[in-house]
């Protein structure tokens, strides 16, 4: 490949480098991470292609230093980027909290492998799920989005950045190795087809009397200001007031980490993605995401083919939960089927919206998930 | 002069958050008298006091952040080093200095501050070393002398601590000094220096805690700490002593070695460029 | 023991500086750093208390024109709280 930076065209590659290249489009010129598989690829590949765009890339010596690392490349104005598997992402989960604190934008990828703990490398699994929720430490909302092909690896990686920027928060990719390493069709549109949105920028100069973290406008998103552009601002994460400086107490506490996960949920209908198959007529609703949402579409048609009424919702984004569309959906449903590849994780987020049981079809990693074990569910469920 | 003239602003408040004045750091503490040599250096330095950047980590050192009139960031414990060196990278043009403590720095940052050495990344590191965890109440920590006391090591410390400088040294630091709040001037000149000097500069600055290491370890306050520094410190920078006798040994007849320590010519850290075919 | 001084030539242009102390008295804690290490003892702790209790420093008796602008207080202050300023034209 060449040293342009928007690869325009028509590529067979694999998703972690279409991730790779879905970041450079984006305008990300800064990565620091650390070697895991099934990630490493798109490190390598960014740094073959970062220096070829004037951006930069840093082998760090752990994750919590390439956590440390695109947040402080972020507050100098980059747009930045990590990629990890779950053990990476289990030593990143504090500096998480750190970016949503501090209300720095960034990327992470987690390219999730059967766990937990050394797992099996090599091999997909989904259980990272609910860490991407909850893993950090003290109540916050984050955004996590699940691909399901090289063509989405690169479509959602340009999107996480946007949403990233715009809401001020780390925005967590979260992948498979299946999805991550199979090699698919990936179409690159060309530059100036890629949307890109900004960070929003204070209206008050550098002298002007300026509240870094209040929130003025019903969004709850301050406007972000860069290291060196003048406005002296400090960055802390203890619990801090609208000037930025360290506040304690359980007033302020409240009053900031509420507007954190107010805008979040407020805006919720603005970052949610989800994809509905033959919901219209749908009795048996199949819930699923990532690389097993692809053996439930394909169990699903085969249900129809057979006269069931089965249909599909698949998750693109994982976080903020879909809870509005999941709970009307499931409400009027014969059955509700979670398809991943966890001991039932999202299941569990659709039970308590749906207020209602669901069947499962798990499996703890290692495998894909084939679309018998989803078939036969849907054919039970219909029995 | 008969009397003090009482005023109500420092010459330094410009580039201290004077508005949080008076700051939490104890009576007798020296961190203050550090940051006063670093707001001094800033002012001093031909660069746009909007160009400075500050990140500290976690613990009494790492409140610094917090009063600088200055874009700061006050990070995760540990984390400082590798946050000053993405924001670098990032932006070369400002000068990002990491003001933090010798636990956060040589503990849980300890793995970050060498491999940033190593890499040489041209950031400017002043590691307070006041001998313990001052900020969570006189716990031992890397840099604490065998034999002292801390809250967690109530039999005396077993263990043996660090040697910062012979540390930086092996990592590849450009710069290595060490000094103690005592010495004012030659601290503000240091810091100075370093802000000319390429590289990653590493300056140690020994100063008092009475309430954490003190404390346990009958030194009455931080005044007593100076006269101990003033008694037992020794200029090594011309004299040529082995990085590996730069020990820190708090008994008595012991001599504190400071000084510059180093100062190399490794080149800085600078990230590859390739041209576009 | 001889005496090797010689009298400098530029004596009369040249003056030991005077200093004028300047204090912050809510933001001292009576560290008494800026006392002990004065080189000419031009400061010793007040009677007088600050809102938080801490007692300032103030000047000497017999001090008020001991004090030579060498800075030191103010340099080793860690409260910003003390400095001195040359008072200009008086020559000792």
């Amino acid at each position: 490949m060449t040293g342009s930076t928007v690869l325009s065209g028509k590529h067979f590659i694999h998703g972690d480098e279409a991730c790779a290249e879905g970041a450079i489009a984006a305008g990300c010129r800064f990565f620091a991470g650390y070697p895991i598989t099934p990630s490493t690829e798109i490190a390598e590949h960014l740094a073959r292609r970062l220096p070829q765009v004037g951006g930069v890339f840093l082998q760090m010596e752990d994750e919590l230093g390439s956590m440390a690392a695109i947040l402080g490349a972020s507050a100098a104005g980059a747009r930045s980027m990590t990629a990890t598997s779950g053990p990476g992402l289990s030593l990143m989960m504090e500096n998480v909290g750190l970016g949503i604190m501090l209300e720095i934008p960034c990327v992470v990828v987690d390219v999730q492998r059967a766990a937990p703990s050394t797992g099996l490398p090599t091999m997909p699994g989904q259980a990272d799920v609910m860490q991407a929720r909850w893993g950090s430490h003290g109540d916050y909302e984050i955004v996590a989005y699940a691909p399901w092909s090289p063509q989405e690896m690169f479509d959602l990686t340009v999107r996480s950045f946007n949403v990233a920027d715009h809401y001020r928060i780390p925005v967590l990719l979260m992948s498979d190795e299946v999805v991550g390493h199979m090699v698919e069709r990936v179409v690159i549109p060309p530059a100036d087809q890629i949307e890109i949105w900004g960070r929003k920028r204070p209206k008050a100069t550098p002298n002007g009397r300026f509240d870094p973290f209040l929130a003025e406008d019903a969004d709850l998103i301050p406007p972000m200001v860069h290291a060196g552009e003048g406005y002296r601002i400090h960055y802390t994460g203890l619990t801090h007031d609208e000037r930025g400086y360290p506040d304690m107490s359980a007033e302020t506490h409240h009053r900031l980490v509420t507007r954190l996960v107010e805008k979040i949920r407020r805006n919720a209908d603005q970052i949610i993605l989800t994809e509905g198959y033959y919901l219209d007529d749908a009795r048996i609703l199949v819930i699923s995401y990532g690389c097993t949402a692809r053996s439930a579409r394909r169990a699903v048609r085969e249900a129809r083919s057979r006269g069931i009424p089965a249909g599909m919702l698949r998750m693109i984004s994982l976080w903020p939960f879909a809870e509005e569309q999941v709970k009307a959906l499931a409400r009027d449903m014969d059955a509700v089927i979670v398809a991943e590849m966890n001991l039932g994780q999202i299941s569990r987020e659709v039970e308590r919206q749906a207020r209602r049981s669901v069947t499962g079809v798990f499996h703890a990693g290692g495998e894909m998930i084939p679309p018998e074990p989803i078939l036969n569910a849907i054919r039970e469920a219909a029995a | 002069m008969t009397a003090p003239i009482v005023v109500d602003n420092h010459p330094l408040d410009r580039i201290i958050r004077s508005d949080r004045m008076p700051h939490i750091w104890c009576p007798g503490c020296g961190i203050g008298i550090a940051m006063r040599c670093y707001g001094q250096a800033i002012l001093e330095f031909e660069l746009p006091e909007e160009k400075h950047v500050v990140i500290s980590g976690i613990g009494c050192s790492g409140r610094v952040a917090g009063y600088m009139h200055l874009d700061s960031y006050h990070t995760t414990h540990g984390r400082a080093v590798p946050f000053a060196v993405g924001l670098k990278l990032a932006n070369p043009e400002l000068m990002v200095t990491v003001f933090s403590g010798d636990g956060d720095l040589a503990a849980i940052g300890g793995n970050h501050l060498i491999h940033a050495a190593r890499r040489n990344v041209d950031i400017k590191v002043i590691c307070i070393n006041n001998f313990n965890y001052g900020m969570t109440g006189g716990q031992v920590g890397p840099t604490t002398p065998k034999g002292a006391y801390g809250t967690t090591a109530p039999y005396g410390n077993p263990e043996l601590p660090f040697n910062l400088p012979y540390l930086m040294a092996a990592s590849g630091a450009n710069y290595i000094s060490r000094w103690t709040t005592l010495h004012v001037r030659q601290l503000k000149e240091d810091i100075l220096y370093t802000f000319s000097k390429p590289g990653f500069t590493f300056i140690e600055v020994l100063a008092p805690c009475p309430v954490g290491f003190g404390k346990s370890n009958n030194i009455e306050d931080g005044l007593e700490e100076m006269r101990l520094y003033r008694e037992r410190c020794l200029l090594a920078d011309k004299v040529g002593v082995h990085p590996e006798r730069l020990e820190i040994d708090l008994r008595e007849n012991q001599p504190i070695y400071i000084g510059r320590f180093f100062d190399r010519n490794r080149p800085p850290y600078k990230p590859t460029r390739v041209e576009a075919k | 023991m001889r005496v090797f001084a010689r009298t400098p030539l530029d004596i009369a242009r040249i003056a030991t500086p005077r200093g004028q102390v300047y204090i912050l008295p809510e933001r001292c804690k009576e560290c008494q750093m800026c006392v002990v290490f004065c080189p000419r003892q031009v400061l010793v702790i007040s009677h007088l208390k600050n809102s938080k209790g801490y007692h300032y420093p103030e000047i000497a008796p017999g001090k008020e024109t001991a004090c030579v602008h060498c800075e030191f207080c103010g340099l080793v202050c860690p409260e910003f709280a003390i400095y001195t300023l040359a008072l200009d034209g008086e020559a000792r």
